[in-house]
């Protein structure tokens, strides 16, 4: 009965609610409580000031106020720290899953006052922290891995600063909607499927696997045979080679077609047939239970058929 | 953990630890260093910490050091020595952010051990700075990113803040009168005099410059030579050491004739012995004390803080005018087979001398004709001590003079015994009272006439005058060994020593000395109404609330305020003047979009818009935006009808 009140209680006063667009830390999202260190303190003081009055030593009671007083005031000092922050999620980049996505948050200080020992933790455990000097953005990367395809989000994250002397746990909550795409982790390798294409060949002209056409930079997924290790070697960074389009090969990855009859595997089956077909150049199109994507190519028409992937299935 | 982290804690461990170097066992001072130098090696070399074992094997060696030198494992001095040690040895298995949060809080613990030593100014000073280094390593500790200087910054900010904090505190805590439980019998530093008086235990006691107690006389004070302050009585000898024996009469003594009142007040050090000091004869007393039967003043508990008390004397009496028949026998004992030639002396004595006066007389000139010498550096004496110092070494200091004044007067049947006290004392002009110091430690006879009672007799007045009269340093040579102060300084050290007194005092009674009745009587003196703790705490958390609340006021409001450009504020005050005339600027258009669109919808302002809006591109976005253009902008704005 009483967890359960205690349970509401606390989804009230930290009534989660997404955010968009910057974030102020006002003094109503700032939430302060001593740390263990803090309540450690406390019972040192108190052991400090039976010595005082039992020994009778004034400097003692000094002593022991300053103490106590430093500790008051690192309170009001840990609540500035964090106090009129601005806080802004920006954009974070797909991933396949099991890679870790890096959400990007901006903060701004406006004051001219150094903000220390910032620190952002998730509910998963991740700590990152950041120092904010007056006057001054900070950019900071959030990592956070990805467990599963679809709409990636925080959560809610926890600004908190124990700064200056780690006595006083001042935080507020962040929970911004900025949405990480996580695609499926495509299987290591993967045939693509004979073409239906409408000249009869189903399969891509060997030829055109030859016609070297430039160089790209990698993304992740990209096959290795195709990385150019060469230009790697000259240290053009990693790099992978394209190979031109042979217009009129067209190629449809087919949710039917996928052998595997988990949706899952299916998924990841098509999502490396999609970096597969997209490295090869082909002209691909994508056909799902729930519509299909025209044959096109490109990166852009590759990451968008990823993207249906991606959420197939999801609402 | 950092290199930079672990010098910061070694320096601070360092600072706290050296008050106490001067006491420690010279062992003790040297392990401490060694494990600390250890460490500042392990962290500048980055080698690994020693193996358990080892510290073991020399935690367990430190605690047999401390058996061995102190033949205890109690009490407060080796409690000390075993936390110094203790946090030396913990320093050697500092590991973790937690380890050093444990050091921190042994540090500060370390720097109230040594207020046991001294609560001095310069103390209270050393205190401050300790605090400053130990806190610059915590707000290390917990923000490993900050530089030095910022840090140190930090630091001294929250001290200062918590100056103003802790005066109120100090002032309205509560104050509860201890000891809570009792303790251990070295707990308090008993210096100053002892009620046993032997050969060469007030010699010592002149070397010490320590202030025994403080005078501040109502009205005029008497004549340095009536300036007599009564200790322990001493009655029985035992050929060499005198001690006050025991006696069963309880009876209350009586004074008559008295004149001369003198009224003072006594701030006296703590000596952890019941006696206090008063001038002969007391008379009242604040303190709750008895007067014993031999005119001492004692309490029954030992003065372990810092005690004032009011008191009037009488400079002229007659004490116990009838003294019983057993306290004159008493006053009339000797030891059996000591001292025959005194013994003999005073046979002659008594014989030549027509009455009790005139052998008094005869004794004191014997001792200023004889070839007497009053020094600091006494040679030994033998079994009969007597014997030997006034007829073979005749050098002696006042207890030598004052034991063989007390022997001879026995030995002719007047009654008389010693008294031990304090004689004189340093008028200091900037306080306006008497500083009366250990090397002010005197002993001196009493003897009981007929019809006169106990009369006060000064042996040393016979030899050296000017001991009474101008003090130690006037009676001894100037090459004795005497501390420097006592002796002659030069005039502007000597002032400066007393105005240094003078602010010691001051710091004495209200700092040190704030205690449940001078916290009462100066809240009562504020104006506060009835001074319970109830009150107290009330006032306190107001007082608290009030100086938090203005720092918070000073610390918060720069938050609040936001520095924004002229330029850029009349454009958004523009910006809300048109959204209230239904044109809102959406979050993503800027000023040429906006002004395009406002164009096409209201065409009356296009012009002035257009005009507007390029201005404050160039304003804001510029290379060199100057004043004039500036204010031609606002004008422009300030222009604008919607």
């Amino acid at each position: 009965m009483f967890t359960r009140l205690q349970q509401r209680f606390r989804t009230w006063l930290f009534r989660p609610k997404i955010e968009q667009g910057t974030v102020t830390l006002t003094q109503r999202r700032i939430f302060i409580l001593p740390t263990k260190q803090g309540l450690m303190l406390g019972f040192v003081l108190v052991l400090m000031l039976l010595g005082d009055i039992n020994y009778n030593l004034s400097l003692g009671y000094v002593l022991t106020f300053l103490l106590a007083m430093m500790a008051v005031m690192s309170m009001l000092h840990a609540f500035r720290n964090l106090a009129h922050i601005e806080i802004r999620a920006g954009r974070a980049d797909a991933v396949f899953c099991g890679e870790a996505a890096h959400f990007i948050f901006h903060f701004h200080n406006p004051s001219k006052l150094d903000r220390h020992q910032l620190m952002l933790r998730g509910q998963d455990g991740t700590a990152v922290v950041i120092d904010v000097p007056a006057r001054q953005h900070a950019e900071v990367i959030y990592p956070q891995t990805s467990t599963h395809r679809g709409w990636l989000t925080t959560g809610r994250i926890t600004l908190y600063t124990e700064f200056p002397l780690g006595l006083f746990h001042a935080w507020s909550y962040l929970h911004f909607d900025t949405p990480c795409l996580v695609y499926p982790q495509p299987l290591p390798e993967a045939a693509l499927p004979p073409g239906d294409a409408p000249d009869g060949a189903g399969k891509r002209a060997v030829a055109g696997d030859d016609d070297f056409a430039g160089l790209r930079n990698y993304v992740a997924g990209d096959a290795l045979p195709r990385i150019a290790w060469k230009a790697y070697a000259r240290e053009q960074g990693l790099q992978v080679k394209q190979f031109s389009t042979q217009i009129g090969e067209e190629l449809w990855l087919d949710f039917a077609a996928a052998p595997e009859i988990n949706i899952e595997h299916k998924l990841a089956r098509m999502t490396r047939w999609v970096l597969e077909a997209e490295a090869q150049g082909y002209r691909y199109g994508l056909r799902m239970p729930d519509g299909e994507l025209p044959p096109e190519h490109g990166s852009a028409h590759r990451d968008a058929c990823l993207k249906r992937i991606a959420l197939f299935g999801l609402s | 953990m950092t290199k930079s982290l672990i010098f910061g804690l070694l320096l601070a461990i360092l600072m706290v630890i050296a008050p106490h170097a001067d006491h420690l066992p010279l062992w003790v001072n040297a392990l401490c260093a060694a494990l600390l130098l250890w460490r500042a090696y392990l962290a500048a070399s980055g080698n690994s910490l020693p193996a358990r074992w080892l510290l073991t094997l020399v935690t367990l060696g430190s605690v047999g050091g401390i058996l061995i030198s102190f033949h205890t494992l109690f009490g407060r001095e080796v409690g000390v020595t075993l936390l110094l040690l203790l946090t030396a040895l913990k320093f050697m298995e500092l590991r973790q952010p937690r380890d050093a949060m444990v050091m921190i809080y042994l540090a500060c613990f370390i720097i109230i051990t040594n207020f046991f030593y001294s609560q001095s100014i310069p103390t209270a000073l050393y205190m401050l700075a300790t605090l400053l280094v130990v806190v610059t390593a915590w707000v290390h500790l917990n923000a490993a990113r900050v530089p030095l200087k910022p840090r140190l910054r930090i630091a001294g900010v929250l001290l200062l803040q918590a100056i103003p904090l802790t005066l109120v505190l100090f002032v309205l805590f509560p104050r509860v009168q201890g000891p809570l439980w009792g303790l251990p019998q070295d707990a308090y530093a008993s210096s100053g005099l002892d009620d046993k008086m032997s050969p060469g235990s007030f010699s010592r006691l002149s070397l010490s410059d320590e202030v025994a107690f403080r005078v501040t006389y109502a009205e005029a004070p008497p004549r340095r030579d009536q300036m007599y302050w009564r200790g322990p009585v001493l009655w029985d000898f035992d050929g060499r050491t005198w001690t006050p024996g025991r006696t069963s009469i309880m009876s209350p003594p009586e004074f008559s004739d008295t004149a001369n009142e003198v009224s003072y007040s006594v701030t006296l050090e703590p000596h952890n012995k019941t006696w206090l000091f008063l001038l002969d004869m007391p008379e009242k007393i604040s303190d709750d004390a008895r007067l014993s039967y031999d005119f001492q003043m004692t309490r029954k508990e030992p003065v372990k803080t810092r005690l004032r008390y009011e008191a009037s004397s009488h400079l002229t009496y007659h004490a116990n005018l009838r003294e019983s028949e057993r306290q004159l026998q008493r006053a009339l004992q000797l030891p059996p087979q000591l001292n025959p030639k005194a013994l003999e002396l005073a046979a002659r004595w008594r014989a030549e001398s027509r009455n009790d006066d005139a052998l008094i007389n005869t004794a004191l000139r014997h001792f200023n004709r004889e070839g007497f010498r009053y020094t600091l550096e006494p040679p030994m004496l033998g079994v009969h001590s007597v014997d030997e110092f006034l007829f073979g070494t005749k050098q002696g200091f006042c207890e030598h003079y004052a034991s063989s004044f007390v022997f001879l007067m026995r030995a002719a049947h007047i009654p008389a015994r010693v008294v031990t006290g304090y004689q004189g004392g340093e008028y200091n002009d900037t306080g306006g009272y008497y500083i009366v110091r250990q090397s002010d430690a005197h002993a001196w006879a009493e003897v009981w006439l007929d019809k006169r009672g106990w009369v006060r007799i000064d042996p040393t007045a016979a030899i050296a005058p000017a001991r009474v009269e101008r003090g130690l340093a006037a009676a001894v040579p100037d090459n004795a060994a005497m501390p420097f102060m006592a002796r002659n300084p030069p005039q502007w050290l000597r002032e400066l020593r007393l105005n240094w007194d003078a602010v010691s005092n001051r710091w004495n009674q209200w700092v040190l000395g704030y205690n449940t009745e001078l916290q009462f009587a100066f809240l009562t003196r504020l104006g506060m109404e009835s001074v319970n703790w109830q009150t107290m705490a009330l006032n306190m958390a107001a007082g608290l609330g009030l100086v938090i609340a203005l720092f918070a006021l000073v610390m918060l409001r720069h938050l609040f305020k936001r520095e924004t450009d002229v330029t850029q504020a009349a454009w958004l005050k523009l910006c809300r003047k048109l959204a209230k005339a239904g044109l809102p600027r959406a979050p993503h258009e800027g000023p040429r979009d906006y002004a395009a669109r406002i164009a096409a919808a209201r065409p009356e302002l296009a012009a002035t818009l257009h005009d507007i809006s390029e201005r404050y591109i160039a304003l804001r976005y510029g290379e060199h935006p100057d004043t004039v253009t500036q204010q031609a902008f606002l004008q422009r704005i300030r222009a604008v009808k919607v």
